[in-house]
């Protein structure tokens, strides 16, 4: 194992020392020099190099019996028996897989009293649903949640795993990729197949958005991979299709939890569907102070959209962390995001980035924003916003 | 209570920026910090311990050079710091990490309670926590932002969801990962920060963990990075101008195109 520079082959270029995101190569007279203590051996650096002068070798695993596993999985997320849209997207992208790899497309479905919701998903392109259906799987959980999904796996081996990318995928997922023993990917925000080698080909922002890394689980199946809410498209219903529901049981031992629900809470604030509105007007340090968020809820009223919010204004206790777009806040994927006052750096852009239109306004030329946006006027938001919503009143009435 | 948290030195993202020409990182002025969430898991380990006595244990696994996040820990209030280095464990991926993680955490013994970072800064992936609580065999809460009761044999949290949050009773030991809704993190004092200058870190290197070897690093990540590139910047920006009536008219133009059934 390890990593090395074949020095007949370097011609001292430096492209790689430009590449290597740890600062973990220099040049020693005309040779690269690895430093393996900075070295992350991730490979930038391999892919960098025009003369093939850079090797990373992995010991070969004897690999195990790969190929009895088929299928691409989505597993669905449910709150109070109503199927999350994160599962349609998730299908969506799930049925573009399986075509590519001649494989069936399922869905596993685990709550209480769930049944009906298998026809949603058979509308939604899943040939198979398996329900898992007990009073002990009502809310999510993660121990009797994630046997359960270590059972199933173990007994079908499907080669794909689709999980969404929320608090309760996340808790669930990582758990059965641990004791499955198999890689996977969180955040993807581009799944596609190489179908000569069936593998799954997973890209994901690192470094904050900073770069792009794609990703594969070569020697272990299920390749499993989590995607954020809103970043792939819906899968279209289809309200005549059909499909096969195969119900499973499982005995106390798999569906105990030593953690208790005592209660769960509802907090109205947390409601303001950021992630499900065509329209975001979002604002940042550049308004000011709190009370004049009231401008961009005017705005938002008007054409039935929400209200977001750079971090900086979420940290000034200007609006509530639940509006956060961003790397540390929410993923949002809207027609159009108008973004007022945000200088747009790459932590917010994480977030948004993947909107249909982004309108941006900002006083200064050169903020960043602007490079993201297919929009920008720069200028001063408290001129332009009320304007706007007075125009946009206008035509509505 | 002996607590452990679990820290990682990421690079600062918020100075990282890609340099327009080259396309590629600007290194120079990036440091690295402690990851921005784990400073909740470390303030929640302190207070606890100053609660209900104990010791805290901070660990990380990391290069040589994380042993300064470790020391920022020690001057928060943290007893003891542990810094698992090896080139064995180069090129970990989650699994590997949390087997790492988990290795040293079962060598070390005697834990109630582990506290995590929601995720971290660099990746983002919040897989490593509940990956350490899988590999130890251990409850875990994830998305922990109150704790409301805490006593030798269990616990009472509020776990924060996409709906609001719930109220979760667990046995100990047990995993927390902690989000920053939980506490606000103090500003070490001088003395702590003396304290962290003179400490000892225990370095612990793959044979002193009780690895088997197989699971470490590059060979024990089921998942390998093919290829790192810069993403393509959006295209097809245009810049408007004019006078406010003349600007806001293009936007009302450009949001009809949009959003066409609706206006
Ligand atoms: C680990 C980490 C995670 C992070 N996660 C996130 C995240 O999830 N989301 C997020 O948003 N940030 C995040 N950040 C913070 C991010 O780096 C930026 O600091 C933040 O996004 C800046 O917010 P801002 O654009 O509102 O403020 P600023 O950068 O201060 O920008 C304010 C802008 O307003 C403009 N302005 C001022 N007055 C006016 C006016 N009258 N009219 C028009 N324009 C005006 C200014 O020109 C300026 O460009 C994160 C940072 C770190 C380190
Ligand atoms: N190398 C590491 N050393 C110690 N703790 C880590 C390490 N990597 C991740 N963690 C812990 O796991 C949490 C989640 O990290 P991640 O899964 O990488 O997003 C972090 O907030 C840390 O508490």
């Amino acid at each position: 194992m390890g990593i090395r520079v074949i020095v007949d082959k370097c011609v001292g270029c430096k492209l790689c020392i430009r590449s290597c995101p740890f600062g973990a190569i220099s040049l020693a007279g005309k040779t690269a020099v690895i430093d393996l203590d900075k070295c992350n051996l991730c490979g930038a650096c391999v892919d960098a190099c025009k003369f093939k002068a850079i090797v990373l070798q992995k010991e070969k695993k004897p690999a195990g019996d790969i190929s009895a596993y088929k299928g691409v999985w989505v597993v669905a997320e449910q709150y109070r028996g109503v199927i999350q849209s994160v599962s349609f997207e998730l299908l969506g992208k799930g049925r573009e897989l399986a075509d590519k790899l001649g494989a069936e497309l399922c869905a596993v479905l685990m709550g209480d009293d769930i049944s009906h919701g298998s026809s949603e998903l058979f509308h939604r392109g899943a040939g198979k649903v398996y329900v898992v259906d007990s009073p002990k799987l009502k809310h999510y959980q993660s121990e009797p949640y994630s046997k359960v999904l270590i059972e199933l796996i173990n007994e079908y081996k499907p080669e794909i795993v689709l999980c969404g990318a929320t608090s309760t995928g996340r808790s669930l997922i990582s758990r059965v990729a641990v004791k499955i023993n198999t890689g996977l990917t969180a955040d993807c925000t581009g799944l596609d197949i190489d179908p000569q080698r069936r593998l799954l080909l997973q890209t994901r922002p690192a470094f904050g958005g900073n770069i792009m890394a794609t990703i594969i689980c070569p020697n272990h199946r299920p390749q499993m991979a989590t995607v954020r809410h809103k970043v792939m498209k819906e899968a279209v219903p289809d309200l005549s299709r059909k499909g096969q529901a195969i119900r499973k049981s499982y005995d106390d031992e798999v569906l105990s939890s030593r953690t208790k629900i005592l209660d769960i809470a509802e907090e109205a604030d947390q409601k303001i569907n950021l992630s499900e509105a065509d329209i975001i007007v979002s604002g940042g340090r550049g308004l000011g102070k709190g009370d004049n968020f009231s401008i961009l809820h005017d705005l938002a009223d008007t054409v039935g959209g929400a209200v977001g919010a750079s971090r900086a204004a979420v940290d000034a206790d200007w609006i509530s962390y639940s509006h956060q777009v961003g790397q540390t806040g929410k993923t949002v994927c809207p027609k159009i995001y108008i973004a007022c006052g945000i200088s747009g750096q790459i932590q917010h852009l994480a977030g948004m980035s993947s909107s249909d239109i982004i309108i941006a306004i900002n006083k200064d030329p050169d903020a960043p924003i602007f490079r993201a946006a297919n929009y920008g006027i720069v200028g001063d938001l408290f001129e332009i916003i009320p304007v706007l919503t007075k125009k946009l009143k206008a035509l509505l009435v | 209570m002996n607590i452990a948290v679990c820290i990682k030195q990421v690079p600062d993202t918020a100075n990282v920026r890609i340099d327009p020409k080259t396309n590629t990182l600007i290194r120079q002025g990036v440091v690295s910090i402690i990851n921005p969430f784990d400073m909740y898991a470390i303030e929640e380990a302190v207070r606890t311990k100053e609660r209900l006595g104990g010791r805290v244990t901070a660990i990380t696994m990391g290069p040589p050079q994380a042993e300064d996040a470790l020391r920022e820990a020690i001057s928060m209030g943290v007893d003891e710091a542990v810094l698992a280095s090896d080139r064995a464990f180069a090129g970990s991926d989650t699994w590997a990490t949390s087997y790492t993680l988990a290795c040293t955490i079962s060598k070390l013994g005697g834990f109630d309670i582990i506290f995590c970072g929601k995720q971290a800064a660099d990746g983002d992936t919040a897989q490593v926590g509940p990956g350490i609580s899988m590999h130890l065999g251990i409850p875990q809460v994830t998305y922990v932002k109150k704790i409301e009761e805490l006593n030798a044999s269990k616990a009472r949290v509020e776990r924060m969801t996409e709906e609001g949050y719930e109220i979760i009773e667990t046995p100990l030991p047990v995993l927390f990962t902690v989000v920053k809704e939980i506490n606000q993190p103090r500003i070490p004092s001088l003395k702590g920060k003396m304290r962290a200058r003179s400490s000892d870190i225990r370095v612990m290197r793959a044979q002193d963990i009780g690895a088997d070897e197989r699971f470490l690093g590059l060979n024990g990540s089921p998942t390998q990075v093919v290829k790192v590139f810069t993403p393509p910047p959006r295209e097809g920006g245009v810049m408007i101008t004019g006078s406010v009536d003349e600007i806001t008219d293009k936007i009302v133009e450009a949001i009809k195109n949009e959003c066409k059934p609706k206006f």
